[in-house]
């Protein structure tokens, strides 16, 4: 049975605003878009005149967290390979590809080294054979730059994507928070910013030696985003992401030693912030993930330098990303380009957009409705969110998966 | 609450706002954010504890009945020894709880000693922490006032107040005196509980250590930063030498302590660069020999370490007094 989405305003590549046209779906695939498809035959969704986007694909969570994804209009999560134990052997990787089907998919990054560890590839060709898309280095740096360069030769021979977390461990090693004035009051443990350049750095180097693509998971500070806009001029295959998280917030979110504003890489500066929204204007970040990390009492609820990183972020993503249009930053043809096709494109997926011939992950976003993040209230596995009591517009009023409604 | 007898110059020509608006804070968890009124105030309460410290006597019953509880997670000594002694002189019963050497661990074990101790009805409780914001953790969940007795980096309250009350019996009022802190600023807690103090108050501060033991944007803190000893101690009016931890001395921070004592050591040459009256101060334990030479420690005429041991006893006194007040129906304090 065919389906008709009408009265939408929809998406579609090469649009930079929505088009009210009708998208039909035949299946799990989208197999037109456009104004003068007839509605016989079909079944008829009305979206009465909401906005029709593709599923969000969430390029790096650490939790498969169905309610908070679904809540967050996210169809496809790429989840990292810090799980436990690690994702470095073939059986985990097609356990957890299938795990999340058919309303959720999920798609494993294969563990870079055997267990994270930094020492030894893992096998990655038979990860990919199981599923993986990418490769991932995981919550840590490689500091090896030995094991960094075989790794990233053989991941350009598989033709696989590495998507690295940038902060040189040599810097960061015990530090909880950025150099600056908010953890010299506080008394903690820091690193300065340029931790992340440095490592950035030093792969950009070695993208040079090997051509592998290389995406940086979250570049949060201005110098890092520096050398990804240089990188990028030299047309070296790299991409950069971001949390919104660390576009909206800064150190000062940790003054009072809130640990659900403990993050990794840790919030920066202020300068570092505005700079970040730079680098969504001019273009030089390419994907906006959640960093989905949920964690519940046992992690958070002790004194911040004993706390776990990481913030529940998949509900708060797509409305905490409509501020960027709302602000005029970019447009929302961009935003879900950020959102969703980046990322399909980085995991080889036919997914991501609204064009014939793709799967048919879509959602109903009413752009404009009102709700407040109430960290008791979240679908998400813990309420882990520093953005807890802020009043947010952007509500995912239906999500579909494949064609099928959730 | 009755009136109490002169205290230092600047104190007593301070007015203080009636009953509970002098000290308006439920806990005293650090120095940042507090009034420079709200300091004197608790120096100028510190003051009758000097006094009665001083008599054969030793003894009120201000407390009687009360219970305090010091919850030590880390381990301590003299300011231990200090509370105790601080909450016993004013009759209230004083329980020590040397979680460091028992069973306490990090974890939910935090919270839930914290809600073990609440349920056993203290009526303050000091805490020592070896996590910079633990105390804050803890205080949030009991129903008492909390007194922070020192939380990793991040503050030492009472350790900075019983300093300001040395300095300011010896020297008068604080504001514009010219206050050198020496040492590893960058894991001190008394670096920073003094920073807050003394720039509250008035004071010029100076900080100084090998750029490796200072943290970032220290300028942002009202003070100024150096790493040349000679300059920093330059027409001082107080010299205040840090404890430098034994586990930073060989060749993490600093190469070793000999090299350190050639640097930044205090000895009675670099002293001279200072006031002639300059006084020198440590909140000890003091490593003789690294950050501070024996004949400058012990010389009578220049050193008030002693003298803060023995402020740091009236301080806590008035910590506790002015804390408990609310819970012991004081008139005014509401």
């Amino acid at each position: 049975m065919k389906q008709l989405f009408t009265n939408a305003r929809v998406l579609i590549p090469g649009e930079i605003t929505p088009q009210t046209v009708s998208v039909e779906i035949e299946g799990d695939r989208i197999v037109g878009v456009g104004a003068t498809i007839a509605p016989d035959g079909h079944d008829v969704v009305d979206c009465q005149d909401q906005l029709l986007a593709p599923g969000i694909i969430d390029l790096g969570v650490f939790a498969i967290d169905k309610p908070a994804f679904h809540f967050g209009g996210i169809t496809r999560a790429a989840l990292m390979p810090d799980q436990s134990p690690a994702l470095d052997l073939p059986a985990m990787i097609k356990h957890n590809a299938s795990e999340g089907k058919p309303d959720l998919w999920s798609h494993p990054l294969a563990a870079a080294t055997k267990g994270l560890l930094g020492n030894e590839l893992a096998e990655i060709g038979l990860m990919k054979q199981a599923g993986a898309r990418a490769v991932a280095t995981g919550r840590n740096w490689i500091g090896d730059s030995g094991i960094m360069l075989k790794l990233l030769h053989y991941c350009r021979s598989l033709d696989m994507p590495v998507i690295v977390h940038s902060e040189d461990s040599g810097l960061t090693a015990g530090a909880v928070a950025t150099a600056g004035e908010t953890a010299t009051r506080l008394g903690l443990p820091s690193a300065p910013a340029s931790a992340e350049a440095l490592s950035i750095a030093r792969d950009i180097a070695l993208v040079r030696e090997s051509s592998a693509h290389v995406h940086f998971r979250q570049v949060t500070t201005a110098q890092g985003l520096d050398l990804i806009r240089a990188a990028k001029a030299e047309q070296l295959p790299v991409t950069c992401g971001i949390t919104p998280a660390h576009l909206f917030l800064s150190d000062i979110a940790t003054s009072d030693f809130r640990t659900f504003a403990r993050l990794s890489p840790p919030l920066r500066s202020e300068d570092d912030r505005t700079a970040c929204l730079d680098a969504i204007k001019d273009g030089t970040v390419d994907v906006i993930s959640s960093g989905h990390d949920p964690r519940g009492p046992e992690d958070k609820r002790l004194p911040f330098a004993e706390a776990e990183s990481g913030m529940a972020g998949a509900e708060t993503l797509l409305a905490l990303s409509l501020n960027l249009v709302r602000d005029g930053i970019i447009d929302m043809h961009r935003l879900f380009e950020l959102l969703a096709t980046t990322p399909a494109k980085i995991l080889g997926v036919k997914a991501g957009q609204i064009f014939k011939g793709y799967e048919a992950d879509l959602i109903v976003i009413d752009p404009e409705a009102p709700w407040q993040v109430d960290t008791r209230k979240m679908a998400a596995s813990a309420g882990n969110t520093p953005f807890d009591k802020l009043p947010v517009q952007g509500r995912v009023r239906a999500i579909y998966k494949g064609g099928k409604a959730l | 609450m009755t009136s109490q007898q002169t205290g230092s110059p600047s104190a007593a020509g301070h007015q203080f706002p009636a009953g509970s608006d002098a000290f308006p804070h439920r806990h005293l968890l650090g120095i940042a954010g507090l009034q420079p009124w709200e300091l004197l105030f608790l120096l100028k309460e510190a003051e009758q504890w000097v006094d009665l410290n001083r008599k054969s006597s030793k003894h009120v019953d201000r407390l009687d009945g009360l219970t305090v509880i010091n919850a030590f997670f880390e381990n301590s000594t003299r300011t231990l020894l200090s509370f105790e002694i601080a909450g016993k002189r004013m009759g209230a019963d004083v329980v020590n709880m040397h979680a460091a050497q028992s069973s306490v661990k990090k974890g939910e074990t935090l919270i839930d000693t914290a809600v073990t101790l609440n349920a056993m009805r203290a009526d303050a409780i000091v805490i020592r922490h070896r996590s910079s914001g633990a105390v804050q953790l803890i205080a949030d969940k009991v129903d008492c006032p909390v007194l922070n007795a020192g939380d990793g980096s991040h503050e030492h309250p009472t350790q900075a107040l019983l300093d300001a009350l040395t300095i300011q019996r010896r020297k008068g009022d604080i504001s514009g005196l010219t206050i050198t802190i020496c040492g590893d600023v960058m894991h001190s807690r008394v670096a920073r509980s003094n920073i807050y103090c003394l720039t509250t108050l008035g004071a010029r501060v100076r900080v100084c250590a090998p750029t490796s033991l200072l943290p970032a944007a220290l300028d942002r803190m009202n003070v100024e930063a150096f790493s040349n000893f000679e300059q920093a101690l330059d027409g001082a009016d107080v010299v205040m030498m840090l404890r430098l931890q034994n586990e930073r001395m060989n060749g993490d921070f600093i190469p070793s302590p000999r090299e350190f004592h050639h640097l930044y050591g205090l000895t009675r040459e670099r002293l001279a660069l200072a006031k002639p009256d300059a006084l020198v101060m440590h909140p000890g334990p003091m490593n003789r020999g690294v950050e501070i030479s024996s004949d400058i420690a012990d010389d009578p005429d220049r050193s008030a370490i002693t003298e803060q041991v023995e402020m740091g006893v009236a301080v806590r006194m008035a910590c506790l007094d002015v804390l408990t007040r609310r819970s012991r129906g004081v008139e005014g304090w509401s």
